[in-house]
């Protein structure tokens, strides 16, 4: 979509704020921007480069490291259902098959509608649940067919909002660090003292 | 440094040399040096693709592994990441090495396409090279290679094939240190790794073709040269660049009489091998259609083709008449393009006719008195404790002494303390960059060399003036004033001057410059406006075209009787003349060329000149017969023999083969002091706008207009303003608005940048579309312009 909206400005830059580098604070920007879009638009690359000094060629070569990082639009929930051995054995492609019937499309596209993205994913080290799956990065275990339609009929009705945001949602409580416990635009060569708030005890 | 023989009799332990053994034999180290960069100065090569003594190590290609002793027996090492330790041995052929570095070759091409015989690397290639010197021979793998889509354009003028990219990291390492430019990147991971721009957003900086010329695969390859020649038919020869006057060294090469290719040398004092991407590509302005190929004389039809003998007749006839009438009537503007013995054969002809006005700079530049400054090289530049930039936006006027400047400022703790009327390429790394009104720089420069903070910097050791011209809407003393107040805090500052002719500092040297207070180029334009000047010889210069008072340049056009020019092309002021003479261009001649800093080095031959094209030096010998003047030269070795026993700055490069490869100093001795004045300072109205007009790299210069391969990249005029003022004037960006000076007005499109502050504007000079040079007026001490919507 576009640029940080205001709101997440504000948010922006209090995170840049935590790091003694601004170029330090990328990966969590990186985070807000799909946050506010579900993905990571170029409009919010080039913005995330001028918050933190640096050219958007770095940011997105930084950005395209991450899998979990998407460029293009992906829908509200993203479902990835493990296809490695354990839970192909337990009849993971049978339900690859059928929520491709169900949400009408092929593995790796998105429904019309935006709301899902399914998606083949390698061994999501749930091995004893087999089969399994992941929406949004939330596990739900020994999936069968009949699980997967009533999980979808609850995403598409809302039921599971609380437990599972939108993609690009961390999550639902923000960290936040006040202005005193941060670093500051320090550069780390330079400072000689432990913070203030460590109380003269060693930091590990 | 010195090396100390620790063999020989009375050691003296210098606690900076390392005792190494490379395979067996003992060599000296610097402490701190890497394996590799000591094992160089053997004979024993080791195999290497990311390593690049001009740029940090990272270790990325692992093809330099050596074995090191340890005394846990042997161990391996990457020798570009491993420094040198005292009693150190080091093993780089043994079956363990070797194995090793077949099998990180074997790596290296197993996805590496192997299609060297339609590759432009083929024949001179790293990674092809060393597969046949350290690889195995064949590969196991037989799986099938990664594919993408073969090349994409990465600029106007770098194609990047990611299948042949083997991920050492040198052109990104090189964007991002030595370039500061940080458009290209590794994107993705694994065996997706590829190096990219942003998407849509190109690879634009001035110095794209170095990643070329580093890139040890033909993975970035450059349009002007894609598929023109192979290596094994390329004739070459060592140079000089003289596109700016920073005298890059340069090996300039050839295919069938033609240029195909320039190349950076690395020598310490100047570029350490890099290059611009104008300087590097701008030799397709000498292989151009265009060129001119035989004399012309003005007829009836216009200009027509005729003899040099015919030319040369007339031509002097022009002058003969001219000098008729007293020898102020004739005057010589420019030859600061060429040689050093192209000016002083056209010095010489002026001496003998007695013709004193003379300039080789065009009211652009700085009076020559401060060649007689007390001088800095560019090295002792880089090595000050304070570098004070008084100067141009380096970056874009002379570019690669912008690479050295940002290196020191980077690495070597030099601090710059800039004084700009706008943000330049170097604001980023300066210290203290602080900003001035045209017309107030010696003030702002006293307010701050008072300040507590920079006096403590300054007396923290050398202090060099970078010192140039930064606006030419100004009066060129502003900028002398702001020196005599650096002079007054700071006496024994040097001056490195920094005018952009490529060999205006030979030029000046031999004499093309205003002679026994004859005026300068706008005082002799001034003289032709009022009808005082017949003849106007033009020694590859354009006034017309370049001087930034059009109006001034058009009228002496108009009164001169004839003009004279000696260049390469026809242009705005050579289109109506009475004889234009056919020079030969850059590569077509021999001689040599002195840079900003008064080094003096070879420019070589390389092709013959085009059509009957003749050197400067050649037509003012031929021109001084046709006079009944002879020069007393018959070949170029006497003209230079001449030139080094009659001009005492070049005595030093008399019979010095160091004139061939780092070039030599000439001798200068600091005659001149600037001293503080008072200035009168000139006010601003608040509803105008004072005009900073400065030049770019890419601009309507005729080598960029007729390089094939840069003319795309020429920017369309515009004005920046502050952001704030754009919102004052009440438009968006990018509308078209109209900048006037009193009943004369331009319309042009209007950008917002940050750089350029509050109540002034920036006109970048000698762009497209739109001549800006209506509003200049050269005799103003500064120039406040009016910024107005269209109605």
């Amino acid at each position: 979509m576009s640029r940080l909206t205001d709101k997440n400005l504000v948010i922006a830059k209090e995170i840049i704020a935590r790091y003694p580098r601004q170029k330090s604070a990328l990966i969590p920007l990186l985070h807000l921007a799909q946050e506010q879009s579900g993905y990571i638009s170029r409009e919010a690359m080039v913005h995330l480069g001028e918050l933190v000094g640096v050219t958007s060629a770095e940011v997105y070569g930084t950005a395209t490291f991450y899998e979990m990082f998407r460029f293009e639009p992906i829908g509200k929930y993203l479902v990835n259902i493990c296809g490695t051995m354990s839970c192909a054995l337990m009849g993971a492609h049978e339900l690859m098959h059928h929520a491709e019937k169900r949400l009408g499309v092929k593995a790796g596209g998105t429904t019309q509608d935006g709301m899902f993205t399914l998606a083949h994913a390698e061994c999501q080290a749930a091995c004893t649940e087999a089969p399994c799956l992941q929406v949004n990065y939330r596990y739900r275990l020994r999936v069968s067919t009949a699980d997967l339609d009533n999980l979808i009929d609850d995403l598409e009705a809302g039921k599971l909002s609380e437990e599972i945001p939108a993609h690009g949602v961390l999550a639902k409580v923000r960290q936040h660090i006040a202005p005193d416990r941060g670093v500051g635009a320090v550069s780390p060569e330079l400072v000689d003292q432990a913070p203030a708030w460590l109380n003269g005890k060693a930091a590990l | 440094m010195t090396i100390v023989d620790p063999t020989a009799e009375n050691i003296v332990v210098d606690p900076n040399v390392v005792n190494i053994t490379i395979n067996d034999k003992p060599v000296l180290a610097r402490k701190g040096e890497l394996i590799i960069a000591a094992a160089d100065r053997t004979d024993d090569f080791i195999p290497r693709f990311c390593y690049h003594p001009r740029m940090s190590s990272v270790g990325m290609c692992r093809q330099c592994l050596v074995e090191v002793e340890t005394p846990r027996g042997p161990m391996m090492v990457v020798s570009c990441m491993t420094p040198v330790a005292e009693g150190q041995i080091v093993r780089t052929a043994t079956d363990t090495v070797k194995k090793a570095q077949e099998g990180v070759l074997e790596l290296l091409l197993a996805n590496h396409p192997l299609d060297c015989p339609v590759c432009d690397k083929g024949g001179e290639c790293p990674l092809q090279d060393q597969a046949f010197s350290h690889g195995p021979g064949e590969s196991r793998f037989v799986e099938e290679k990664r594919h993408y889509e073969k090349p994409i354009a990465i600029s106007e003028i770098v194609y990047l094939d990611r299948e042949r990219c083997i991920l050492c990291d040198r052109c990104t390492r090189f964007a991002d240190e030595v370039a500061g430019d940080p458009l290209i990147s590794f994107t993705s991971r694994g065996n997706d790794t590829q190096v990219l721009t942003f998407p849509d957003e190109p690879f634009s900086s001035y110095f794209s073709g170095n990643t070329v010329q580093i890139c040890p695969v033909g993975a970035l390859t450059a349009k002007p040269y894609r598929f023109k020649a192979r290596p094994w038919d390329i004739e070459q020869t060592e140079s000089t660049c003289t596109s700016c006057s920073v005298g890059c060294r340069i090996v300039v090469q050839s295919s069938r009489d033609e240029l195909v290719r320039f190349q950076g040398v690395d020598i310490d004092p100047v570029n350490w091998g890099w290059l611009c991407d104008r300087g590097r590509y701008n030799f397709e302005s000498v292989n151009s259609t265009e060129r001119l190929i035989a004399p012309l004389i003005k007829s009836d039809s216009g200009l027509a083709t005729t003899s040099w003998s015919i030319a040369l007749e007339s031509a002097a006839r022009i002058i003969r008449t001219a000098l008729a009438s007293g020898a102020d009537s004739v005057a010589i503007l420019g030859g600061a393009r060429g040689t050093n013995e192209d000016a002083f054969a056209w010095a010489s002809l002026a001496d003998q006719l007695g013709i004193t006005q003379r300039d080789s700079q065009l009211g652009d530049g700085l009076t020559p008195e401060i060649f007689n400054l007390e001088q800095a090289t560019i090295d002792q530049t880089c090595a000050a404790s304070t570098i004070i930039l008084l100067s141009p936006d380096l970056k874009e006027e002379l570019p690669v002494l912008y690479l050295r400047v940002r290196d020191a400022a980077q690495k070597r703790k030099s601090r710059i303390l800039e004084f700009t009327p706008r943000d330049s390429g170097l604001t980023p790394y300066a210290w203290r960059s602080v900003s001035f009104e045209p017309g107030r720089q010696a003030q702002v420069v006293r307010e701050t060399l008072e300040t507590q903070e920079i006096q403590e910097q300054i007396r923290r050791g050398e202090v060099v003036v970078v010192l140039g011209r930064a606006n030419l809407a100004e009066n060129e003393s502003f900028t002398l004033h702001a020196l005599g107040e650096i002079f007054h805090a700071i006496p024994n500052a040097k001056v490195l001057p920094v005018l952009r002719r490529g060999n205006v500092r030979g030029a000046v040297a031999v004499g093309l410059t205003p002679q026994k207070n004859s005026g300068d180029a706008i005082d002799i334009l001034t003289k032709a406006a009022a009808g005082k000047i017949e003849c106007l010889i033009l020694l590859g210069s354009d006034p017309l075209a370049d001087v930034a008072d059009s109006d001034l340049v058009a009228r002496a056009f108009n009164r001169t009787r004839s003009v004279i020019s000696i260049d390469t092309f026809i242009n705005s002021s050579n289109r109506n003349a009475d004889v234009v003479l056919p020079a030969a261009a850059f590569a077509e001649k021999t001689g040599t060329t002195t840079n900003l800093e008064g080094r003096i080095s070879n420019v070589t031959q390389q092709i013959t000149p085009r059509g009957t094209c003749r050197p400067d030096w050649m037509i003012a010998t031929e021109l001084g017969l046709s006079l009944g003047i002879d020069l007393g030269v018959s070949s170029l070795d006497e003209l230079h023999q001449k030139m080094t026993s009659n001009i005492p700055e070049f005595s030093s490069c008399a019979n010095n083969p160091i004139i061939n490869s780092d070039g030599v100093l000439m001798v200068s001795e600091a005659s001149a002091t600037i001293s503080r004045a008072s200035v009168v300072l000139v006010d601003r109205n608040s509803y105008s706008y004072r005009l900073i007009v400065s030049r770019t790299m890419y601009d309507n210069a005729q080598s960029t207009t007729t390089s094939p391969s840069l003319v795309g990249i020429i920017t369309k005029s515009a004005i920046y303003v502050n952001p704030l003022d754009l919102a004052r004037i009440g438009v968006v960006d990018g509308t078209n608005i109209r900048v006037g000076i009193a009943d004369k007005s331009i319309v042009l499109p209007v950008n917002a940048h940050s750089g350029v502050y509050r109540g002034t504007a920036w006109l970048p000079y000698n762009h497209t579309t739109v001549d800006v040079r209506p509003l200049l007026d050269i005799t103003s001490d500064v120039v406040d312009v009016r910024i107005e919507q269209l109605h």
